[in-house]
């Protein structure tokens, strides 16, 4: 679509202007129809479907543990977590027992996972206001954090590491040394994130009071995550639906507080990220000293046929609840999948608070509402 | 470029074709366009950022088509995206080289059996440079730009800017795009 004045009668008219599907900060492959009077927003429409990939119909031909790989691709930020929510919502369709020490491997794996997935959001959201020193700061961590989990599973985007019934390989004591090291390294480097960028006075005033989420609001488009948590809304499904190994974990959630303008804008959203950063490297730490030995996954069979009937689960991945509906008909193919998304949500509500934005500003909304492709299209 | 420098009796100078020199300056300034699609653009992301460094190759990326060099088909294709990717390739400006990285792109991969995934970038563009892998590592995308680089060292490039460069393969899947 080419750039169009639309005449809106009465003498009014207002420039149609496209952004995407290629632009260097939609994050993947979105696409807005901004409806624009000079600098100013009317509103920004968003269309999706630019990486429909059909996820959701490939897995009526594929049986349950080949489906597994597919989950990866969910969300590509966020691999483990996909991987963890369609695991667990078979093993409770079929009733399989998940052993100890692989549920802390999950979380271990799973809160890495969180880290590396935040360093590019948070490095993505400096990059799109105007400063990519941060962002090269924070890739550096993200290959050690890489590193990790190839080490853990060989592979380095694509984790493939949860399984139906536990984890695919074991932890030996020098991988949870080596975290332990890159944990005492990364909590400096958080830190040192706060010095370097996240009260700089610039990215301040690019944020703060801009795009403000009401609690209502959130609430009603269904934002989840750290997008929820920004507007005030204290929930986190780590603590208030608690799966695995979390109930026995000690840690906070930190929620937007309007440190620098009002709660539930761009600066709250962005600031929640980087406190989670801690949070994750809290819980790794009590992972690590609590392990125990055993075994790594449960008495599952090669073939996996649930009984007939359907399951909802739901895990807190880095862009909030990743849920997945899956329906068995009883027989090694589901019947159904349904991925349930954050960025969806956020899609949807970009609409909703573009009016009266400055064009540059919707950049700050997409980047801080952490909006990725794959998960609104699958 | 060792090649070309001489010896004389008031210093070295340099003797060689125009070509040879023309290529020189291309093939270090490789420029690759900001542009992924899927699951590849984050080991892309990397492959620029501070372990592999692409920038000590001098490939830069560029986040329009006009400056960039190299388009790298990152990630799966569907084919709401492939007329897009094809309009974008059409921006480039001659000469210019494709890279099909990871398997989505080379062939479907993962998603062959999918009804919205285009199986194989090169249905549609002219792809020089397949890189297998899902994603392929950093290490794998640079050895893919250094082929490219390779490619371009050996061609006749003046010649061929003047004759009628036109597509060698024209888009086969034309009534979908």
């Amino acid at each position: 679509m080419t750039t169009v004045i639309r005449e809106l009668g009465d003498e009014q008219r207002e420039l149609v202007l496209n952004m995407g599907p290629h632009h260097p900060s939609t994050h993947g492959v979105l696409r807005f129809v901004l409806h624009t009077d000079g600098e100013v927003m009317r509103k920004a429409v968003p269309e999706i479907g630019y990486l429909h990939r059909g996820l959701e119909k490939i897995a009526e031909s594929t049986t349950y543990p080949g489906y597994v790989p597919y989950t990866d691709r969910v969300n590509y930020l966020e691999a483990m977590f996909a991987n963890e929510a369609f695991s667990k919502a078979i093993e409770s369709l079929s009733d399989i027992e998940v052993p100890e020490r692989a549920q802390y491997l999950r979380a271990i794996a799973g809160e890495l996972n969180r880290i590396a997935s935040h360093n590019i959001t948070i490095g993505c959201i400096t990059m799109d206001l105007g400063a990519i020193t941060p962002f090269v700061h924070l890739l550096r961590e993200r290959e050690t954090i890489n590193d990790l989990i190839e080490a853990l599973c060989g592979q380095r985007v694509t984790h493939h590491y949860v399984r139906i019934g536990g984890v695919a390989y074991d932890a030996d004591d020098n991988w949870l040394k080596q975290v332990e090291k890159f944990l005492n390294h990364f909590e400096a480097i958080i830190e040192e994130l706060d010095n370097l960028i996240v009260y700089n006075e610039i990215l301040v005033k690019r944020m703060a009071d801009v795009a403000v989420i009401t609690a209502d609001d959130a609430v009603g488009f269904g934002l989840v995550g750290p997008n929820l948590r920004a507007s005030g809304v204290d929930w986190d499904l780590r603590r208030d639906m608690p799966y695995g190994i979390y109930p026995k974990l000690d840690f906070d959630v930190p929620i937007g507080a309007g440190e620098k303008g009002t709660v539930g804008d761009c600066f709250d959203r962005f600031v929640v990220r980087v406190r989670e950063l801690k949070q994750s490297c809290r819980i790794i730490r009590q992972c690590i000293n609590n392990i125990p030995d055993g075994d790594i996954i449960g008495n599952v069979s090669r073939k996996i046929k649930p009984p007939k009937g359907e399951v909802y689960s739901c895990v807190e991945g880095a862009r909030g609840e990743l849920g997945v509906y899956v329906v068995s008909d009883g027989t090694e193919k589901p019947y159904r999948v349904k991925w349930r998304s954050g960025s969806f949500s956020a899609m949807s509500i970009i609409e909703h608070i573009s009016e009266g934005l400055m064009i540059a500003d919707l950049v700050a909304v997409i980047a801080t509402l952490d909006v990725i492709a794959p998960e609104t299209d699958r | 470029m060792d090649a070309m420098v001489e010896q004389g009796p008031e210093g070295s100078f340099v003797l060689g074709k125009v070509d040879d020199l023309l290529n020189l300056a291309r093939k270090n300034s490789l420029w690759y366009m900001l542009f992924g699609t899927a699951c590849c653009a984050i080991e892309l992301m990397q492959t620029g950022g501070p372990r592999s460094d692409a920038d000590r190759f001098g490939m830069v990326f560029r986040a329009t088509p006009r400056q960039s060099d190299t388009l790298i088909l990152a990630g799966t294709i569907t084919y709401k995206m492939a007329s897009r990717i094809r309009l974008l390739y059409e921006q480039m400006a001659e000469p210019k080289y494709v890279i099909a990285m990871g398997s989505c792109a080379n062939t479907g991969g993962l998603f062959q059996e999918s009804y919205a995934v285009v199986n194989g970038g090169d249905l549609f563009l002219p792809v020089d440079v397949y890189i297998p892998g899902c994603p392929p590592r950093s290490e794998s995308l640079i050895e893919g730009l250094m082929l490219i680089q390779q490619k371009i060292e050996k061609e006749p490039w003046l010649k061929k800017a003047w004759t009628n460069t036109k597509n060698p393969k024209d888009p086969q899947i034309e009534g979908l795009l």
